[in-house]
């Protein structure tokens, strides 16, 4: 048999291969048509519910008190707008549900961490954790009030039981999808447990806990809404949800809806502005892009 | 038989790199209880490259686990006169959010290596397995095999000690090259043997491929199946076919007493 010389040509035949079994990397869509696809649909739709809303109104099927019209609520929009009012609103509840949920995070995380890696407490606590994530977080006002008083521990305790489950639960669900592989090879390279946690279990449940992160934020902000629009009091100042609240006092529609719309313009800015960059890019390094295309 | 009370591989000075004694492992109790190894033994000196071949069953991924620490064994006592195992999967199993270069170099980070040094180290290494220009990809923009071939540079990585202790490394792979096309695992095989002698580790290598097994093995041992006892071994001729053919005969002679049962 003719022995083939296996060392002489390895080198090229190595390179060759490389070059061809290379994945090619996927084809990046212009700025335009990315804006044309990502942001025309969401304008379009929002257009639509205005017209909608616009021709309803003007059909005068329900009471001006019930249904106003579009340039009401725009006007009302516009007058807090144009005398600042809005920014002491808006940063009243902003700042609250921020720096709840980033106590949120630093609670939820090592609680996170701790459920998905001893079984214990896992066991103990694991279905009290999501017990927690599917109670309206609004039911723990009036325990708030009686607790702490009209002020903001309150506020802070009801979204942290709203936000802290969601962040642990997505933490612990992130660390499950784990492929087994990853930890194996992490402990024969010598991790110990810290530095397991550190750099192999923590990036890799990355994906999860964002998710986590992000249902976490949802969760801080309609808790909040919850407990802004129960809990008055001078002392606690005009967030959204006491704005919301002055509005239905009035029975002044317009406000209302304007409220509403505010609270929904910030959920949502946040989720666009922050959340989304981020697993964009964090998916987009790991090579999974799948939703993004 | 010696029984380790703790179980777990010693370190000692000896002139053999990886010493098996009447290793025994059983999985379960009772009656349904399965030993996948039993009365093992096996030797391997420094710097040599043994394969293990054996059809599935043979408890060859139990083997390397005892070996690696991450399992141990029921009975039997294990001595290892090396630095920590490296172990090479059949996956590659990269670390999905570090590129190339920083793959290669978390074995060292955990190990506590400066970060001049790491860099330093990682670059070398991936310039072994001819990948000095990729450092900066991540794994899922790179092939199958030049996946592997980062595992192995991270593998060898993970033999390094910060005190530089020049203590025999030791190489564990678990059919590393078994999900890779034809081509490139000849390509693989080559470059493994190159590295190997460019860098004097023992090579504990599993594998259920006799051609492979022949070519790369200075010692080929046969394991029999259920439960995994060492039949016979053969010295390692890189292209003997008559050896290949002996080697695969006995093989499915093993293979064929299972049928009965």
């Amino acid at each position: 048999m003719p022995q083939l010389d296996r060392s002489a040509d390895l080198s090229a035949v190595e390179a060759g291969l490389d070059a061809l079994d290379t994945p090619t990397s996927d084809r990046r869509e212009s700025g335009g048509a990315r804006i044309l696809h990502t942001v025309v649909p969401p304008v379009v739709a929002l257009v639509l519910l205005i017209v909608v809303w616009q021709v309803l109104w003007a059909a005068a099927f329900w009471p001006e008190t019930q249904l106003p019209a579009p340039l009401d609520v725009w006007s009302r929009i516009w007058e807090i707008s144009s005398d600042g009012e809005i920014l002491g609103i808006v940063w009243t509840s902003v700042h609250r549900a921020v720096l709840g949920f980033l106590i949120g995070v630093v609670i939820g995380t090592p609680l996170g961490l701790l459920v998905a890696k001893v079984r214990v407490v896992r066991a103990a606590i694991g279905p009290l954790l999501s017990g927690l994530q599917s109670l309206p977080s609004v039911a723990w006002v009036p325990a708030a009030i009686l607790w702490f008083g009209l002020n903001d521990a309150s506020i802070y305790f009801v979204v942290l039981l709203g936000s802290v489950p969601s962040i642990a639960n997505g933490l612990v669900s992130g660390i499950d999808q784990i492929p087994p592989i990853l930890p194996r090879v992490g402990q024969v390279m010598g991790a110990g447990k810290l530095s397991s946690a550190r750099h192999i279990l923590l990036p890799a449940a990355l994906p999860g806990f964002l998710a986590g992160l992000k249902q976490g934020w949802a969760f801080s902000w309609r808790s909040l809404m919850a407990a802004e629009l129960i809990a008055l009091s001078p002392d606690l100042g005009t967030g959204l949800g006491a704005y919301l609240n002055q509005g239905s006092s009035f029975s002044d529609m317009p406000t209302v809806i304007a409220a509403i719309f505010l609270i929904l313009l910030v959920g949502v800015g946040i989720e666009l502005a922050v959340f989304r960059p981020v697993e964009r890019a964090v998916l987009r390094s790991r090579g999974l892009t799948g939703s993004f295309t | 038989m010696s029984v380790a009370l703790d179980g777990t591989p010693k370190l000692r000075s000896t002139g053999v790199a990886v010493k098996l004694d009447g290793v025994r492992k059983v999985f379960g109790r009772g009656d349904r209880a399965v030993t996948a190894l039993d009365g093992l033994d096996l030797e391997v000196a420094p710097g040599e490259f043994v394969c293990l071949l054996g059809a599935s069953g043979c408890g060859k991924s139990t083997l390397l686990n005892l070996v690696a620490g991450l399992d141990r064994p029921t009975s039997g006592e294990i001595t290892l006169n090396t630095s920590r195992p490296a172990v090479m999967f059949q996956e590659a199993a990269l670390m999905p959010w570090l590129n190339a270069a920083r793959n290669v170099e978390l074995p060292l980070r955990l190990a506590g290596f400066g970060r001049v040094e790491r860099k330093a180290k990682a670059a070398e290494l991936l310039e072994l397995v001819r990948l000095g220009g990729v450092g900066s990809k991540r794994p899922h923009e790179l092939s199958g095999g030049m996946r592997q071939r980062v595992a192995l540079a991270r593998a060898l990585a993970a033999t390094l000690r910060v005190d530089g202790s020049q203590e025999p490394a030791l190489l564990l792979m678990d059919e590393p090259f078994a999900a890779l096309d034809a081509i490139t695992r000849d390509v693989m095989q080559g470059e493994l043997l190159r590295v190997y002698e460019s860098t004097g580790t023992a090579v504990l290598f599993v594998t259920h491929d006799v051609r492979e097994a022949v070519r790369l093995g200075q010692r080929v041992v046969l394991l029999s199946s259920r439960p995994g006892r060492v039949v016979r071994e053969w010295a390692g001729a890189p292209d003997d076919v008559e050896l290949t053919n002996e080697i695969t005969a006995q093989l499915r002679e093993v293979i064929s007493t299972h049928a009965a049962a």
